[in-house]
């Protein structure tokens, strides 16, 4: 008796179906913003990690060296 | 917030491929994978031939994110478009969708099978810890958490590729338009971030 329970059991396992509706913790987007800065020694100088304002403005400035007519006579 | 964006200047591009050299070095891309290339139309031709350097455009409305069925691509909050390599099965639908031919497979193990998606990440890394050794292996330096720009952008000869804030790059570009007084076509800019809407 407990051996044909069992083997029903067994059966009835491989009838299942694994639950695949995504989860929110299952999807990894978790993404720290830019601004919040690496914890490498190859952070550019002249902003705040952490600072958004700072951040902004870091790279808004760094754009401007593509620029070369900022840095050439016209 | 700073919005990212790229224009390649096709009047200007010469075709040196130090971008995709720079990236390729930066991010150090397996072998196979390019996640940046440049491409030459009418190649020999006097007068017409045009190089234009191409990757992911991180487009406003993109097409990878709709089509993908794990889900796993998401927009960051300077409008980068990014994708979890934890989540992706590898099934290629996003690079049917992309129209700049962005996703890249690489090969894995012994018989080359088709391995998760990698693609340009606008130098902003992935889902794990900024300027982590995990982020690094996966998807490539954060340089925006460094506060710099894309390195195949920072590194152009000519600055024919422009990375950066959308309105900054712009208005480089409108500068230079004005000064050259021809070249105002930006390839690629309306397929990825729209044509800008009429004001009433």
């Amino acid at each position: 008796m407990k051996r044909s329970i069992a083997m029903l059991a067994l059966l009835l396992a491989g009838c299942g179906e694994v639950d695949q509706v995504k989860q929110g913790s299952a999807v990894n987007r978790s993404d720290e913003p830019a601004y919040k800065g690496a914890r490498t020694a190859q952070v550019a100088k002249g902003w705040t990690p952490g600072d958004k304002a700072a951040w902004d403005k870091q790279v808004r400035e760094r754009g401007q060296l593509q620029n070369e007519y900022v840095k050439t006579n016209r | 917030m700073a919005r990212m964006k790229f224009i390649c200047d096709t009047e200007r591009c010469i075709e040196c491929n130090a971008c995709a050299t720079a990236c390729k070095n930066e991010n150090e891309v397996p072998w196979g994978v390019n996640r940046r290339r440049v491409v030459t139309l009418n190649d020999g031709i006097v007068g017409q031939e045009k190089s234009v350097s191409v990757a992911c455009m991180h487009c406003s409305d993109a097409p990878c994110m709709a089509v993908c069925p794990v889900d796993c691509f998401y927009r960051t909050e300077e409008g980068v478009v990014l994708h979890n390599k934890d989540a992706c099965i590898g099934c290629g639908y996003c690079s049917y969708a992309c129209p700049f031919g962005a996703p890249q497979f690489p090969s894995n193990g012994t018989f080359g099978l088709r391995g998760k998606m990698d693609k340009c990440t606008f130098c902003a890394g992935g889902p794990e810890e900024n300027g982590s050794k995990e982020e690094f292996e996966k998807y490539g330096r954060n340089r925006l958490a460094e506060g710099k720009l894309p390195a195949c952008a920072e590194m152009c000869s000519t600055k024919a590729l422009l990375g950066g804030d959308g309105d900054v790059v712009a208005d480089i570009f409108r500068t230079r338009v004005v000064a050259r007084g021809k070249g105002s076509e930006v390839w690629g800019w309306g397929t990825a971030y729209g044509k800008p809407e009429a004001k009433s």
